[in-house]
């Protein structure tokens, strides 16, 4: 078949317009068919930077502290181990003279001498873990919980070295054996998994304060430093609070009154 | 010129190419149609009732369900929203054990046998909690 150079053009044009137009049909064609979306729950507690004081004028023993680790530990599936070097903490107890070393001195007066201090993550300003994180399982939210998203986590322990105050645990064993009691509304963790305190953000997802907080009896304040009329805000404008580890700055958001 | 086409030790040669051929293919005509049917999912209970509906359509969950998993395991823990909105305005709370498996109470006859079936291991349930498997 002869075929000249202008019909070949001419042939070119037609289809290349009838492949641009097949796109545009197929929007039109498409119609109102409403795509599926995801939004927060209603009732969500929001904020720019969720942090925490503790009140320890208001805790006299490690009877005071208990119960707030033990709801931490029963509705986060945290298993217990026996063994020291396994042991996972999301919020534990800790003396004067480790969770704050700086200001350790032989001549500490005895109620802070042996005070236990509720010590958890930080959830820091300027968090270290969240920099080494290689696969950035652990990340910084918007209300600034610094969170871990479980199923990225490699196991590498990076930032369990960057963490200034051993806030976080790694499974050396599947922890599900020693989990005394299963919240099958919480997930648990596998082997090979970092985990650490969340700030409840399962919680205030729903509405809800943070557990320890709940029932702790007024020892802990929890809100939102970016709310000058915040509760917590109002707290620390009348309490001298120190912090851990201050002059690494980190930026924790734990305070604490002594 | 001297005639190449000749072929050596014929007999030996193709016998010994038959017993190759036989063997290569036993397991295919062993096996012959004995493969196992491909499972039907079981719907029980809750699901059941709800019939053709999940939170979206059959035909859609069936195609797409490891991807939703996957989008609500980022959507929920990254960018805090646990609420699905499908196609046709219904919401949804975004959870493997609390909204899957509240309907679909059967783990092992609704996921695990086409899972095993078509030799996949998802590891859902190496942290995720099975309810049933836990009262």
């Amino acid at each position: 078949m002869e075929s000249g150079r202008r019909s070949f053009l001419k042939i070119a044009g037609l289809s290349a317009l009838g492949l641009g137009v097949r796109p545009v049909i197929e929007v039109l064609a498409s119609g109102e068919a409403a795509k599926p979306t995801v939004m927060k729950g209603e009732n969500i507690l929001t904020a720019k930077r969720w942090a925490l004081v503790v009140d320890t004028r208001k805790i006299e023993s490690e009877e005071d502290l208990e119960p707030m680790i033990e709801i931490c530990d029963k509705i986060h599936n945290v298993p217990k181990f026996e063994n020291k070097r396994h042991e996972i903490k999301w919020i534990w107890m800790e003396e004067f003279k480790h969770a704050f070393p700086t200001q350790e001195h032989e001549f500490l007066d005895e109620r802070v001498e042996h005070l236990p201090f509720l010590t958890l993550c930080n959830h820091c300003e300027k968090p270290a873990c969240v920099r080494v994180c290689p696969t950035k399982a652990t990340f910084k939210r918007q209300d600034g919980i610094v969170l871990m998203d479980f199923h990225r986590c490699i196991g590498c322990r990076f930032c369990m070295a960057a963490c200034p105050y051993g806030s976080r645990s790694f499974n050396f064993r599947d922890p599900r054996p020693f989990i005394k009691e299963i919240n099958s509304k919480f997930p648990t963790r596998m082997k090979g998994v970092v985990e650490k305190c969340n700030f409840c953000a399962e919680r205030l997802a729903v509405g809800k304060i943070p557990a320890c907080v709940e029932v702790s009896n007024g020892a802990l304040i929890f809100g939102d430093l970016d709310d000058s009329e915040s509760e917590i805000r109002e707290t620390l404008r009348t309490n001298y609070t120190i912090r851990r580890k201050p002059a690494l700055g980190a930026g924790p958001s734990i305070f604490y009154i002594v | 010129m001297p005639n190449n086409k000749k072929m050596y030790d014929k007999g030996k040669v193709i016998a010994g190419l038959c017993i190759f051929v036989v063997m290569i293919t036993f397991p295919f005509w062993y096996n012959l149609g004995k493969a196992a049917p491909a499972p039907e999912p079981k719907l029980i209970g809750k699901a059941a009732e709800a019939g053709q509906q999940c939170v979206e359509s059959k035909e859609y969950m069936k195609a797409e369900h490891m991807q939703i998993l996957n989008d609500w395991r980022e959507t929920v823990v990254r960018d805090a929203k646990r609420i699905y909105v499908n196609s046709s305005g219904k919401k949804f709370e975004m959870s493997l054990s609390n909204t899957c498996l509240d309907c679909h109470t059967e783990k092992a006859e609704f996921c695990d046998k086409c899972h095993n079936y078509a030799s996949v291991s998802p590891y859902c349930w190496d942290c995720h909690v099975d309810p049933k498997e836990e009262m």
